[in-house]
Protein backbone atom coordinates (compact mmCIF):
# COMPACT_ATOMS: atom_id res chain seq x y z
CA UNK A 1 0.00 0.00 0.00
CA UNK A 2 1.39 2.94 -1.10
CA UNK A 3 1.80 5.68 1.58
CA UNK A 4 -0.05 8.62 1.27
CA UNK A 5 -0.11 12.27 3.43
CA UNK A 6 -3.70 12.45 4.72
CA UNK A 7 -3.88 15.58 6.14
CA UNK A 8 -2.82 19.25 4.43
CA UNK A 9 -0.35 21.97 5.94
CA UNK A 10 -1.06 25.38 5.91
CA UNK A 11 2.34 25.95 4.26
CA UNK A 12 0.91 24.15 1.57
CA UNK A 13 -1.37 26.57 0.54
CA UNK A 14 -1.46 28.77 -2.69
CA UNK A 15 -2.47 31.87 -1.07
CA UNK A 16 -2.60 33.62 -4.74
CA UNK A 17 -4.85 31.15 -6.16
CA UNK A 18 -7.34 31.58 -3.89
CA UNK A 19 -7.19 35.53 -4.10
CA UNK A 20 -7.38 35.33 -7.51
CA UNK A 21 -10.41 32.92 -7.18
CA UNK A 22 -12.22 35.61 -5.08
CA UNK A 23 -11.65 38.18 -7.61
CA UNK A 24 -13.36 36.10 -10.50
CA UNK A 25 -16.64 37.06 -11.08
CA UNK A 26 -18.71 34.73 -8.77
CA UNK A 27 -15.77 34.12 -6.08
CA UNK A 28 -16.69 37.31 -4.42
CA UNK A 29 -18.35 36.39 -1.21
CA UNK A 30 -15.99 32.39 -1.63
CA UNK A 31 -14.82 33.70 2.14
CA UNK A 32 -17.89 33.86 4.16
CA UNK A 33 -18.61 30.37 3.51
CA UNK A 34 -19.71 28.23 7.08
CA UNK A 35 -19.25 25.13 5.98
CA UNK A 36 -22.58 24.04 6.63
CA UNK A 37 -22.81 21.55 4.08
CA UNK A 38 -26.59 22.22 2.42
CA UNK A 39 -24.26 22.51 -0.78
CA UNK A 40 -22.84 18.90 -0.83
CA UNK A 41 -26.44 17.74 0.80
CA UNK A 42 -29.00 19.33 -2.29
CA UNK A 43 -26.22 18.49 -5.14
CA UNK A 44 -27.14 15.35 -6.87
CA UNK A 45 -24.13 14.94 -8.07
CA UNK A 46 -22.46 14.98 -4.93
CA UNK A 47 -22.17 11.27 -4.29
CA UNK A 48 -19.64 10.47 -6.85
CA UNK A 49 -17.37 13.23 -6.40
CA UNK A 50 -14.41 13.15 -5.48
CA UNK A 51 -14.43 16.28 -3.27
CA UNK A 52 -18.05 17.15 -2.20
CA UNK A 53 -18.69 20.75 -2.77
CA UNK A 54 -18.72 21.86 0.52
CA UNK A 55 -15.19 20.20 0.55
CA UNK A 56 -14.39 21.98 -3.13
CA UNK A 57 -14.60 25.42 -1.67
CA UNK A 58 -13.28 25.24 1.77
CA UNK A 59 -10.26 23.77 -0.37
CA UNK A 60 -10.76 27.03 -2.96
CA UNK A 61 -10.45 28.84 -0.40
CA UNK A 62 -7.52 28.32 1.59
CA UNK A 63 -5.91 27.55 -1.85
CA UNK A 64 -5.02 24.31 -2.33
CA UNK A 65 -4.69 24.78 -5.93
CA UNK A 66 -3.83 20.98 -7.02
CA UNK A 67 -6.23 19.41 -5.64
CA UNK A 68 -9.09 21.78 -6.79
CA UNK A 69 -8.08 22.18 -10.53
CA UNK A 70 -7.39 18.52 -10.65
CA UNK A 71 -10.41 17.03 -9.42
CA UNK A 72 -13.57 15.66 -10.99
CA UNK A 73 -15.94 17.59 -8.59
CA UNK A 74 -15.85 20.84 -10.67
CA UNK A 75 -16.31 18.72 -14.16
CA UNK A 76 -19.05 16.71 -12.73
CA UNK A 77 -21.01 19.84 -11.45
CA UNK A 78 -23.98 19.73 -14.22
CA UNK A 79 -24.80 23.59 -13.63
CA UNK A 80 -28.00 22.55 -12.21
CA UNK A 81 -28.14 25.52 -9.40
CA UNK A 82 -29.32 23.76 -6.49
CA UNK A 83 -26.37 24.78 -4.03
CA UNK A 84 -26.77 28.61 -5.10
CA UNK A 85 -30.49 28.76 -4.82
CA UNK A 86 -30.06 26.84 -1.03
CA UNK A 87 -26.96 28.61 -0.18
CA UNK A 88 -27.50 30.83 3.36
CA UNK A 89 -24.66 32.77 2.58
CA UNK A 90 -25.41 33.65 -0.77
CA UNK A 91 -22.48 32.23 -2.48
CA UNK A 92 -22.23 31.17 -5.98
CA UNK A 93 -21.11 27.90 -5.90
CA UNK A 94 -21.99 27.39 -9.75
CA UNK A 95 -20.41 29.66 -11.45
CA UNK A 96 -16.90 28.94 -8.72
CA UNK A 97 -17.23 25.44 -10.58
CA UNK A 98 -17.34 27.47 -13.71
CA UNK A 99 -14.05 29.88 -12.77
CA UNK A 100 -12.27 27.05 -11.64
CA UNK A 101 -13.72 24.73 -15.20
CA UNK A 102 -11.86 27.79 -17.08
CA UNK A 103 -8.67 27.56 -14.84
CA UNK A 104 -8.19 23.62 -15.03
CA UNK A 105 -8.85 23.82 -18.98
CA UNK A 106 -6.18 27.04 -19.81
CA UNK A 107 -3.96 24.88 -17.66
CA UNK A 108 -4.20 22.07 -18.86
CA UNK A 109 -4.66 20.22 -16.18
CA UNK A 110 -7.86 18.62 -16.17
CA UNK A 111 -8.22 14.81 -16.00
CA UNK A 112 -7.49 13.52 -18.58
CA UNK A 113 -9.49 11.54 -21.05
CA UNK A 114 -12.75 12.31 -18.68
CA UNK A 115 -15.01 13.31 -22.08
CA UNK A 116 -16.33 17.08 -20.54
CA UNK A 117 -13.73 19.68 -20.80
CA UNK A 118 -13.19 17.52 -24.37
CA UNK A 119 -16.90 18.94 -25.26
CA UNK A 120 -16.83 21.97 -24.12
CA UNK A 121 -13.77 23.26 -25.94
CA UNK A 122 -15.58 21.28 -29.12
CA UNK A 123 -18.78 22.96 -28.51
CA UNK A 124 -16.62 26.44 -29.02
CA UNK A 125 -15.15 25.53 -31.82
CA UNK A 126 -18.51 24.58 -33.29
CA UNK A 127 -19.97 27.69 -32.73
CA UNK A 128 -16.76 29.65 -34.06
CA UNK A 129 -17.00 27.48 -37.17
CA UNK A 130 -20.79 27.73 -37.96
CA UNK A 131 -21.96 30.39 -35.30
CA UNK A 132 -24.66 27.14 -34.25
CA UNK A 133 -24.23 23.94 -32.79
CA UNK A 134 -24.99 20.65 -34.69
CA UNK A 135 -25.44 18.27 -31.66
CA UNK A 136 -25.46 14.96 -34.09
CA UNK A 137 -21.93 15.79 -35.19
CA UNK A 138 -20.76 17.65 -32.11
CA UNK A 139 -21.60 13.89 -30.14
CA UNK A 140 -19.58 12.48 -33.21
CA UNK A 141 -16.66 14.37 -32.73
CA UNK A 142 -16.67 14.04 -29.09
CA UNK A 143 -16.47 10.35 -29.18
CA UNK A 144 -14.03 9.75 -31.84
CA UNK A 145 -11.65 12.03 -29.67
CA UNK A 146 -12.49 10.70 -26.55
CA UNK A 147 -13.94 7.22 -26.54
CA UNK A 148 -14.37 4.64 -29.89
CA UNK A 149 -16.26 1.56 -27.87
CA UNK A 150 -18.39 3.86 -26.21
CA UNK A 151 -19.23 5.68 -29.73
CA UNK A 152 -20.24 2.05 -30.92
CA UNK A 153 -22.31 1.41 -28.27
CA UNK A 154 -24.50 4.36 -29.02
CA UNK A 155 -26.03 2.99 -32.11
CA UNK A 156 -28.96 2.25 -31.16
CA UNK A 157 -29.42 5.59 -29.67
CA UNK A 158 -28.66 7.09 -33.02
CA UNK A 159 -30.84 4.69 -35.08
CA UNK A 160 -33.68 5.75 -32.77
CA UNK A 161 -32.88 9.43 -33.40
CA UNK A 162 -32.58 8.48 -37.26
CA UNK A 163 -35.99 7.18 -37.10
CA UNK A 164 -37.79 10.14 -35.49
CA UNK A 165 -35.96 12.57 -37.87
CA UNK A 166 -33.92 13.86 -35.10
CA UNK A 167 -30.76 14.02 -36.14
CA UNK A 168 -29.24 15.90 -38.57
CA UNK A 169 -25.42 15.64 -40.22
CA UNK A 170 -25.76 18.80 -41.84
CA UNK A 171 -25.04 21.93 -39.70
CA UNK A 172 -27.24 24.82 -39.41
CA UNK A 173 -25.10 28.04 -40.11
CA UNK A 174 -25.85 31.70 -39.12
CA UNK A 175 -25.29 33.79 -42.27
CA UNK A 176 -22.79 36.72 -40.64
CA UNK A 177 -20.36 34.96 -39.49
CA UNK A 178 -18.14 37.64 -40.05
CA UNK A 179 -19.94 40.01 -37.70
CA UNK A 180 -19.79 37.02 -34.89
CA UNK A 181 -15.61 37.02 -35.77
CA UNK A 182 -15.29 40.42 -34.96
CA UNK A 183 -17.20 39.87 -31.98
CA UNK A 184 -14.51 37.24 -30.67
CA UNK A 185 -11.77 39.29 -32.32
CA UNK A 186 -12.38 42.22 -30.71
CA UNK A 187 -12.59 40.56 -27.11
CA UNK A 188 -9.17 38.66 -28.25
CA UNK A 189 -7.52 42.18 -29.12
CA UNK A 190 -8.96 43.14 -25.32
CA UNK A 191 -6.87 40.02 -23.72
CA UNK A 192 -3.85 40.74 -25.14
CA UNK A 193 -3.58 44.30 -24.17
CA UNK A 194 -4.48 43.15 -20.59
CA UNK A 195 -1.87 40.49 -20.49
CA UNK A 196 0.95 43.42 -22.37
CA UNK A 197 -0.03 45.54 -18.63
CA UNK B 1 -49.73 39.86 -29.19
CA UNK B 2 -46.22 39.44 -31.06
CA UNK B 3 -42.87 38.03 -29.78
CA UNK B 4 -39.52 37.48 -30.55
CA UNK B 5 -38.86 33.72 -31.41
CA UNK B 6 -35.74 32.52 -30.03
CA UNK B 7 -35.45 29.04 -30.77
CA UNK B 8 -31.54 27.94 -30.10
CA UNK B 9 -29.77 24.85 -31.86
CA UNK B 10 -31.96 22.22 -29.70
CA UNK B 11 -35.45 22.90 -31.29
CA UNK B 12 -33.97 23.00 -34.95
CA UNK B 13 -32.23 19.36 -33.94
CA UNK B 14 -33.25 16.83 -31.27
CA UNK B 15 -35.68 18.82 -30.06
CA UNK B 16 -38.05 19.39 -33.26
CA UNK B 17 -41.50 18.20 -31.41
CA UNK B 18 -40.61 21.20 -29.22
CA UNK B 19 -40.86 24.18 -31.81
CA UNK B 20 -43.20 22.11 -34.08
CA UNK B 21 -45.98 22.09 -30.89
CA UNK B 22 -44.72 25.36 -29.55
CA UNK B 23 -45.10 27.08 -33.29
CA UNK B 24 -48.52 25.06 -33.38
CA UNK B 25 -50.00 25.65 -29.89
CA UNK B 26 -48.98 29.21 -29.95
CA UNK B 27 -50.55 29.71 -33.74
CA UNK B 28 -53.87 28.00 -32.30
CA UNK B 29 -54.06 30.54 -29.44
CA UNK B 30 -53.39 33.90 -31.83
CA UNK B 31 -49.73 34.48 -30.59
CA UNK B 32 -47.44 35.70 -33.31
CA UNK B 33 -43.73 34.53 -33.53
CA UNK B 34 -41.34 35.84 -35.09
CA UNK B 35 -38.06 34.22 -35.51
CA UNK B 36 -34.53 36.37 -34.77
CA UNK B 37 -32.68 36.79 -37.60
CA UNK B 38 -29.74 34.82 -37.97
CA UNK B 39 -29.43 34.03 -34.30
CA UNK B 40 -26.20 31.82 -33.02
CA UNK B 41 -26.11 29.49 -30.33
CA UNK B 42 -26.13 31.10 -26.41
CA UNK B 43 -23.50 29.03 -25.67
CA UNK B 44 -25.06 26.84 -23.15
CA UNK B 45 -23.44 25.22 -20.08
CA UNK B 46 -20.63 24.38 -22.28
CA UNK B 47 -18.95 27.40 -23.22
CA UNK B 48 -18.89 28.64 -19.74
CA UNK B 49 -16.18 26.39 -18.94
CA UNK B 50 -13.57 27.82 -21.58
CA UNK B 51 -14.33 31.67 -21.68
CA UNK B 52 -16.21 33.60 -19.83
CA UNK B 53 -16.06 37.08 -21.81
CA UNK B 54 -16.86 35.25 -25.27
CA UNK B 55 -19.76 33.56 -23.76
CA UNK B 56 -21.29 36.24 -22.92
CA UNK B 57 -20.71 38.38 -26.18
CA UNK B 58 -22.26 35.43 -27.61
CA UNK B 59 -25.71 35.44 -25.38
CA UNK B 60 -25.15 39.76 -26.26
CA UNK B 61 -25.42 39.24 -30.08
CA UNK B 62 -28.36 37.14 -29.42
CA UNK B 63 -29.63 40.70 -26.96
CA UNK B 64 -28.25 42.91 -29.55
CA UNK B 65 -29.70 41.65 -32.55
CA UNK B 66 -33.42 41.35 -30.23
CA UNK B 67 -32.85 44.86 -28.86
CA UNK B 68 -33.47 46.02 -32.92
CA UNK B 69 -36.64 44.60 -33.12
CA UNK B 70 -38.39 46.33 -30.00
CA UNK B 71 -40.05 42.61 -28.97
CA UNK B 72 -39.80 40.49 -25.66
CA UNK B 73 -37.82 37.68 -26.97
CA UNK B 74 -39.22 33.76 -26.29
CA UNK B 75 -36.59 31.66 -25.22
CA UNK B 76 -38.45 28.03 -25.06
CA UNK B 77 -35.39 26.01 -24.46
CA UNK B 78 -34.05 26.40 -20.41
CA UNK B 79 -30.41 26.72 -21.17
CA UNK B 80 -30.56 29.78 -23.67
CA UNK B 81 -33.13 30.94 -21.40
CA UNK B 82 -31.26 31.29 -18.52
CA UNK B 83 -28.30 32.26 -20.17
CA UNK B 84 -30.14 35.37 -21.74
CA UNK B 85 -31.41 36.28 -18.14
CA UNK B 86 -27.78 35.62 -16.78
CA UNK B 87 -25.77 37.41 -19.07
CA UNK B 88 -28.55 40.66 -18.75
CA UNK B 89 -27.80 40.33 -15.30
CA UNK B 90 -24.12 39.77 -15.19
CA UNK B 91 -23.86 42.60 -17.33
CA UNK B 92 -25.64 44.62 -15.06
CA UNK B 93 -24.18 43.75 -12.16
CA UNK B 94 -20.09 43.47 -13.48
CA UNK B 95 -19.43 47.26 -15.16
CA UNK B 96 -16.04 45.91 -16.37
CA UNK B 97 -17.62 42.64 -18.02
CA UNK B 98 -20.32 45.07 -19.39
CA UNK B 99 -17.73 47.30 -21.38
CA UNK B 100 -15.74 44.83 -22.75
CA UNK B 101 -18.81 42.86 -24.30
CA UNK B 102 -20.81 45.85 -25.55
CA UNK B 103 -17.08 47.02 -26.97
CA UNK B 104 -16.91 43.89 -28.79
CA UNK B 105 -20.32 43.99 -30.07
CA UNK B 106 -19.50 47.50 -31.30
CA UNK B 107 -16.33 46.58 -32.95
CA UNK B 108 -19.12 44.53 -35.10
CA UNK B 109 -21.91 47.21 -35.72
CA UNK B 110 -23.95 45.81 -32.74
CA UNK B 111 -25.50 48.04 -29.86
CA UNK B 112 -26.89 46.98 -26.56
CA UNK B 113 -28.73 48.92 -24.42
CA UNK B 114 -30.06 46.15 -21.76
CA UNK B 115 -34.08 47.34 -23.01
CA UNK B 116 -34.89 43.81 -23.97
CA UNK B 117 -37.30 40.95 -22.13
CA UNK B 118 -36.79 37.33 -22.18
CA UNK B 119 -39.75 35.60 -21.49
CA UNK B 120 -40.42 31.74 -21.50
CA UNK B 121 -43.34 30.41 -23.12
CA UNK B 122 -44.91 29.22 -20.11
CA UNK B 123 -44.88 33.10 -18.69
CA UNK B 124 -45.91 34.52 -21.96
CA UNK B 125 -49.25 31.49 -21.64
CA UNK B 126 -49.83 32.42 -17.74
CA UNK B 127 -49.39 36.17 -17.66
CA UNK B 128 -49.92 37.56 -20.95
CA UNK B 129 -52.50 34.86 -22.78
CA UNK B 130 -54.07 34.14 -19.19
CA UNK B 131 -55.38 30.90 -18.13
CA UNK B 132 -59.17 31.87 -18.83
CA UNK B 133 -58.47 32.67 -22.82
CA UNK B 134 -56.99 29.14 -22.73
CA UNK B 135 -59.30 27.10 -20.82
CA UNK B 136 -61.80 28.96 -23.76
CA UNK B 137 -60.11 27.38 -26.70
CA UNK B 138 -60.18 24.11 -24.93
CA UNK B 139 -61.92 21.67 -27.80
CA UNK B 140 -60.81 18.03 -26.68
CA UNK B 141 -59.66 18.03 -22.98
CA UNK B 142 -57.14 15.79 -21.78
CA UNK B 143 -59.63 13.90 -19.23
CA UNK B 144 -58.78 11.30 -17.58
CA UNK B 145 -54.94 11.69 -18.01
CA UNK B 146 -52.33 11.62 -15.24
CA UNK B 147 -48.91 13.28 -16.27
CA UNK B 148 -45.54 13.93 -14.05
CA UNK B 149 -44.91 17.51 -14.85
CA UNK B 150 -41.35 18.11 -14.74
CA UNK B 151 -39.69 21.35 -14.60
CA UNK B 152 -35.82 20.36 -14.15
CA UNK B 153 -33.32 22.95 -13.08
CA UNK B 154 -32.78 26.07 -15.13
CA UNK B 155 -35.86 28.01 -15.75
CA UNK B 156 -36.37 28.43 -12.10
CA UNK B 157 -32.51 28.52 -10.99
CA UNK B 158 -31.12 30.14 -10.35
CA UNK B 159 -33.58 33.15 -11.17
CA UNK B 160 -37.26 32.76 -9.99
CA UNK B 161 -38.48 35.15 -12.56
CA UNK B 162 -42.13 33.97 -13.03
CA UNK B 163 -42.44 30.95 -11.02
CA UNK B 164 -41.88 29.46 -7.48
CA UNK B 165 -38.36 28.01 -7.30
CA UNK B 166 -39.08 24.86 -4.99
CA UNK B 167 -42.18 24.49 -6.19
CA UNK B 168 -42.73 25.66 -9.67
CA UNK B 169 -46.59 25.37 -10.83
CA UNK B 170 -47.58 27.31 -14.01
CA UNK B 171 -46.96 24.00 -15.74
CA UNK B 172 -49.39 22.12 -13.38
CA UNK B 173 -52.04 24.58 -13.66
CA UNK B 174 -51.77 25.10 -18.00
CA UNK B 175 -51.96 20.72 -17.80
CA UNK B 176 -54.81 21.19 -15.47
CA UNK B 177 -56.41 23.46 -17.78
CA UNK B 178 -56.10 20.99 -20.71
CA UNK B 179 -58.36 18.90 -18.42
CA UNK B 180 -55.22 16.67 -17.18
CA UNK B 181 -54.57 15.69 -14.11
CA UNK B 182 -50.99 16.50 -12.25
CA UNK B 183 -49.32 14.00 -10.18
CA UNK B 184 -47.43 14.96 -6.88
CA UNK B 185 -43.66 14.86 -7.97
CA UNK B 186 -41.37 15.83 -5.74
CA UNK B 187 -38.14 15.75 -8.38
CA UNK B 188 -40.08 18.40 -10.18
CA UNK B 189 -36.87 20.50 -10.33
CA UNK B 190 -34.37 17.87 -9.47
CA UNK B 191 -31.61 17.79 -12.02
CA UNK B 192 -31.38 15.43 -15.03
CA UNK B 193 -28.17 15.53 -15.67
CA UNK B 194 -27.62 17.61 -18.67
CA UNK B 195 -24.77 16.87 -20.69
CA UNK B 196 -23.26 14.09 -18.00
CA UNK B 197 -26.06 11.51 -19.47
CA UNK B 198 -23.73 11.56 -22.66
CA UNK B 199 -20.51 12.20 -21.51
CA UNK B 200 -20.50 10.46 -17.78
CA UNK B 201 -23.35 7.78 -18.51
CA UNK B 202 -22.41 5.63 -15.68
CA UNK B 203 -23.85 9.47 -13.51
CA UNK B 204 -26.47 10.52 -15.40
CA UNK B 205 -28.28 7.35 -16.44
CA UNK B 206 -29.09 7.24 -12.51
CA UNK B 207 -30.53 10.58 -12.46
CA UNK B 208 -32.97 10.05 -15.49
CA UNK B 209 -33.23 6.39 -14.13
CA UNK B 210 -34.80 7.89 -10.72
CA UNK B 211 -36.64 10.85 -12.26
CA UNK B 212 -38.69 8.34 -14.30
CA UNK B 213 -39.18 5.62 -11.71
CA UNK B 214 -40.50 7.95 -9.07
CA UNK B 215 -43.06 9.34 -11.68
CA UNK B 216 -44.02 5.62 -12.81
CA UNK B 217 -44.55 5.21 -8.97
CA UNK B 218 -46.82 8.02 -8.81
CA UNK B 219 -48.98 6.71 -11.38
CA UNK B 220 -48.17 8.90 -14.20
CA UNK B 221 -48.52 7.60 -18.12
CA UNK B 222 -45.89 10.37 -19.27
CA UNK B 223 -43.42 12.93 -17.90
CA UNK B 224 -44.10 16.33 -19.46
CA UNK B 225 -41.47 18.29 -19.58
CA UNK B 226 -39.99 22.01 -20.94
CA UNK B 227 -36.88 21.14 -21.75
CA UNK B 228 -35.51 19.73 -24.75
CA UNK B 229 -32.17 18.56 -22.79
CA UNK B 230 -34.10 16.89 -20.48
CA UNK B 231 -36.69 15.55 -22.97
CA UNK B 232 -33.66 13.90 -24.66
CA UNK B 233 -31.75 12.53 -21.29
CA UNK B 234 -35.36 10.76 -20.60
CA UNK B 235 -36.22 9.75 -23.89
CA UNK B 236 -33.59 8.43 -25.67
CA UNK B 237 -31.44 6.58 -22.84
CA UNK B 238 -34.30 4.14 -21.24
CA UNK B 239 -32.82 1.24 -23.33
CA UNK B 240 -29.56 1.96 -21.40
CA UNK B 241 -31.66 2.45 -18.41
CA UNK B 242 -33.18 -0.99 -18.98
CA UNK B 243 -29.94 -2.55 -19.15
CA UNK B 244 -28.68 -1.04 -16.54
CA UNK B 245 -31.53 -0.74 -13.93
CA UNK B 246 -35.01 -1.81 -15.57
CA UNK B 247 -37.35 -1.51 -18.31
CA UNK B 248 -39.27 1.67 -17.70
CA UNK B 249 -40.93 2.30 -20.78
CA UNK B 250 -42.15 5.96 -20.14
CA UNK B 251 -43.09 8.68 -22.97
CA UNK B 252 -41.52 11.59 -22.39
CA UNK B 253 -43.72 14.47 -23.71
CA UNK B 254 -43.62 18.35 -24.33
CA UNK B 255 -45.87 20.61 -22.33
CA UNK B 256 -47.15 22.33 -25.49
CA UNK B 257 -47.86 18.82 -27.41
CA UNK B 258 -50.57 18.23 -24.03
CA UNK B 259 -51.63 21.50 -24.66
CA UNK B 260 -51.69 21.09 -28.28
CA UNK B 261 -53.93 18.05 -28.41
CA UNK B 262 -56.19 19.75 -25.93
CA UNK B 263 -56.71 22.89 -28.08
CA UNK B 264 -57.86 20.53 -30.95
CA UNK B 265 -54.72 20.30 -33.13
CA UNK B 266 -54.07 16.90 -35.02
CA UNK B 267 -51.32 14.90 -33.75
CA UNK B 268 -49.39 15.08 -36.51
CA UNK B 269 -48.33 18.68 -36.09
CA UNK B 270 -47.54 18.33 -32.39
CA UNK B 271 -44.16 16.19 -33.19
CA UNK B 272 -45.58 13.01 -31.76
CA UNK B 273 -43.98 10.57 -33.80
CA UNK B 274 -40.57 12.19 -32.52
CA UNK B 275 -40.34 10.28 -29.72
CA UNK B 276 -38.58 7.56 -29.24
CA UNK B 277 -40.30 5.90 -26.63
CA UNK B 278 -43.77 5.89 -28.17
CA UNK B 279 -47.04 7.64 -26.27
CA UNK B 280 -49.95 6.15 -28.32
CA UNK B 281 -51.48 5.35 -24.61
CA UNK B 282 -51.87 9.32 -24.78
CA UNK B 283 -53.07 9.80 -27.92
CA UNK B 284 -55.60 6.38 -27.92
CA UNK B 285 -58.63 7.85 -29.27
CA UNK B 286 -57.28 10.72 -30.84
Amino acid sequence: MPLEQKLKYEAERDVKFANWVTRETGGENLRHCIQCGVCSATCPLSLYMDYTPRRLINLAREGFKKEVLSSLTIWLCASCYACRVECPKKIQVTDIMYLLKRRAIQEGVYPRHFPIPVLAKEFGRMIFLFGRVNETLLVIDLFLRTNWFRFLGMTRLGMNLMRTGRMSFIPEQIKRKRELRKILAALDAEEQKESAL
Amino acid sequence: MKYLYFPGCSLKGTGKAYEESLLAVFGALGVELQELEDWNCCGATAYMSVDETKSYALAGRILALAERERLDVVAPCSACYLVLNKTQKSLQEHPELHRKVTGALQAAGLDYKGTVKVRHPLDVLMNDVGLDAIKQKITSPMAGHKFAPYYGCQIVRPYATFDDQHNPVTMDQILQASGAECVEYPHKTRCCGGSLTGTVPEVGLRLAYILIKEAKQRGAEAIVTVCPLCQFNLDGYQDAIAKKYERVDLPILYFTQILGLALGLPAADLGFKRGIISAEAVLAGR
